[in-house]
């Protein structure tokens, strides 16, 4: 139903009038119906970003946004034809839900009759039928939501932009709106851009995610690439849990010792630390294991439990176990890292050229 | 002391307090009803005086209401959108502005009115009308409407619901009418509250504004006290009750009905 746009931004910077650098100059394609995730900690540049494109803020000035090639730079945020929905909602509290909804088509000057149709099709889209008539202070923070996304689709936008759409609400709600909205965007088949801080969401959500970091794109890939690929530290620290195993010495037939044993990596040769995620070290017997250490800790989390694994290093080993066998504290534990699961970042190519388009 | 003595010690108190500001306007409002204040109650009550002050002075207070209403519309169209400029613009600056337009309430009414007297008053047909006094008004009350208006923006997140108003397609102005103005009505009505009070009991200014043909009502008062029977302004304060009150009532009911909705 949408006639979804690509985005391309070109050396897209913006420095705020204090001098503070908010975003670098950034090059960005988004292609037509592809939802990008931008994610990233607080201050890293990702809302800003999201900003540039829908024209709340303008780039410095070599900067240029282009929605399907077309400059759109100097354009205002309303004749852009984007929906944005917010993190607080940004609802009109002086209006009601059908009201809000119908705020942009009323801009638009269509036909009555078509208003009402399309307020009732966004409202059974967004699971609000029969909200119509409530007030804004009326609804739960998952119901605000839902009028905010229904808000933005009825327009018909040519762009959705997502700001944290659902930092404010719970944990279970997140999970139930977060499905909604992947739904959403299926259906709809509109070119997103999705802002959260959340790596989950991100994971959920991002046919591709770009992790920002101090102003930049510290990676820009798919989920699986972002998350089994980081290109740095930085990413491989933001996205999940990593162990960090320094290399002590260069063991025998290519081998490498690590505190508490020894690990086959060939393709890691002459590096001086390896990484791998908690999931991927297996717990085998004691005489088969690579690598010994004790317990420290571990942490029942339902599905998993994580394990802390002394091996005489700085940090513990973070390992992801089954939850039924119980480990007690000081027990010895044999652990096996397959060498596929390691990897190093900088070895990685920078897979922001590689992913474009 | 039991719960029951200090209620009770308490009631005495308020109703004493109440008693010592009631009394003077009760008073008031029997000596404006009343056949001879000095003669007393028992000379019989009338609506005499009630009717001398209508024919003698009811052109001042169709002049006040005319010079309320007229100044509630100049301070509500000039201050919404400065409010709403100040609220756009830095802190420390709307900080200087916001005090700079208090000046008029601080400095005496005298004085501002004699300096518009000074700047403008050579200007025959502007200072004979009751233009004139009206500037004197807005310049006084225009604080009161763009501080509950400024606070009330401050709160309400307008910066962000105007985002939202701009992405469904809505320009300056649209959003200014249908998400601006809507969403502080409560700080208009508890301005207009102020503006509507202090315009029609101003005196001070006005007293130094006023020409003999433009007499607004506190200006009248004077006059009636001053040259009239003790009845006659009297009966001129029963008025300028009947009047206001009424007035007051509304404007808050109003207030609360806008409250209610947010």
């Amino acid at each position: 139903m949408n006639s979804s746009v690509s985005i391309d931004l070109e050396a897209c910077g913006r420095t705020f009038a204090g001098g503070h650098t908010a975003l670098h100059p950034l090059d960005l394609n988004i292609a037509a119906g592809e939802t990008l995730v931008l994610l990233g900690p607080s201050g890293c540049g990702k809302t800003t970003t999201l900003r540039l494109i829908s024209g709340l803020e303008r780039p410095d000035p070599n900067g240029r946004v282009r929605f399907d090639q077309r400059d759109v730079t100097p354009l205002p945020i309303e004749k852009r034809k984007v929906g944005m929905v917010f993190q607080s909602y940004a609802l009109f509290p002086n209006m009601n839900v059908a009201a809000n909804i119908a705020y942009g088509l009323r801009i638009q000057r269509l036909p009555a009759t078509e208003i009402q149709q399309r307020i009732d099709a966004v409202m059974a889209m967004t699971d609000l039928k029969g909200f119509g008539e409530r007030r804004i202070d009326e609804l739960s923070g998952g119901q605000k939501q839902r009028v905010a996304l229904a808000r933005a689709i009825a327009v018909r936008p040519r762009v959705l932009l997502f700001d944290e759409p659902l930092a404010a609400l719970d944990a279970k709600l997140r999970d139930r709106l977060r499905i909604e909205i992947a739904r959403l965007l299926k259906e709809l088949g509109i070119t997103a851009v999705y802002v959260t801080h959340d790596q989950s969401e991100a994971m959920a959500l991002g046919d591709r995610i770009a992790v920002m970091h101090q102003g930049r794109i510290a990676q820009l890939g798919t989920p699986q690439e972002i998350y089994h690929r980081p290109a740095s530290t930085f990413v491989a620290d933001f996205i999940g849990a990593v162990n960090r195993l320094p290399v002590l010495a260069a063991g025998a037939a290519g081998r490498l010792v690590v505190h508490g044993g020894e690990l086959h990596s060939p393709h890691l040769r002459g590096k001086r630390t390896l990484y791998c995620r908690p999931e991927d070290i297996h717990v085998v017997a004691l005489d088969a294991a690579a690598i010994r250490g004790r317990v420290v800790e571990s942490v029942f989390l339902g599905q998993s439990q994580r394990l802390l694994v002394d091996t005489g290093s700085d940090a513990p080993l973070q390992v992801d176990t089954g939850s039924r066998r119980q480990w007690r504290a000081g027990e010895a534990i044999g652990l096996a890292i397959p060498p596929e699961v390691l990897f190093h970042p900088e070895q990685q190519p920078r897979t922001e050229e590689v992913a474009h388009g | 002391m039991t719960p029951r003595l200090r209620f009770v010690l308490q009631l005495g108190f308020t109703l004493l307090v109440c008693l010592f500001m009631i009394v003077p306007v009760v008073m008031s409002v029997l000596a404006g009803l009343t056949e001879n204040y000095f003669v007393g109650l028992k000379s019989g009550l009338t609506l005499r005086w009630v009717d001398e002050v209508w024919a003698l002075y009811s052109d001042t207070i169709w002049l006040s209401i005319r010079l309320a209403l007229a100044c509630l519309v100049v301070t509500i169209v000039l201050g919404v959108p400065a409010a709403y400029g100040l609220l756009r613009s830095r802190r420390r600056w709307a900080n200087a502005i916001e005090e700079t337009l208090l000046l008029p309430v601080a400095v005496p009414g005298l004085a501002s009115a004699l300096a518009l007297l000074l700047a403008y008053g050579h200007y025959r047909e502007f200072r004979d009308s009751w233009l004139f006094i009206l500037v004197g008004h807005v310049l006084f009350t225009l604080p009161f409407m763009i501080r509950p208006v400024l606070a009330v923006m401050r709160s309400a997140r307008l910066a962000l619901l105007e985002e939202a108003a701009a992405s469904l397609g809505a320009g300056f102005w649209r959003r200014f009418l249908t998400v601006v103005v809507p969403n502080c009505m409560s700080g208009i009505l508890a301005g207009a509250l102020m503006v509507v009070t202090l315009s029609i009991g101003e005196f001070n200014i006005t007293w130094m504004l006023h020409t003999p043909l433009n007499k607004t009502l506190p200006v009248g008062l004077a006059d009636s006290y001053a040259s009239m029977r003790l009845e006659i302004g009297s009966a001129y304060t029963l008025i300028f009750l009947v009047m206001i009150v009424p007035l007051l009532i509304t404007i808050q009911w109003l207030g609360r009905l806008t409250g209610q909705r947010h």
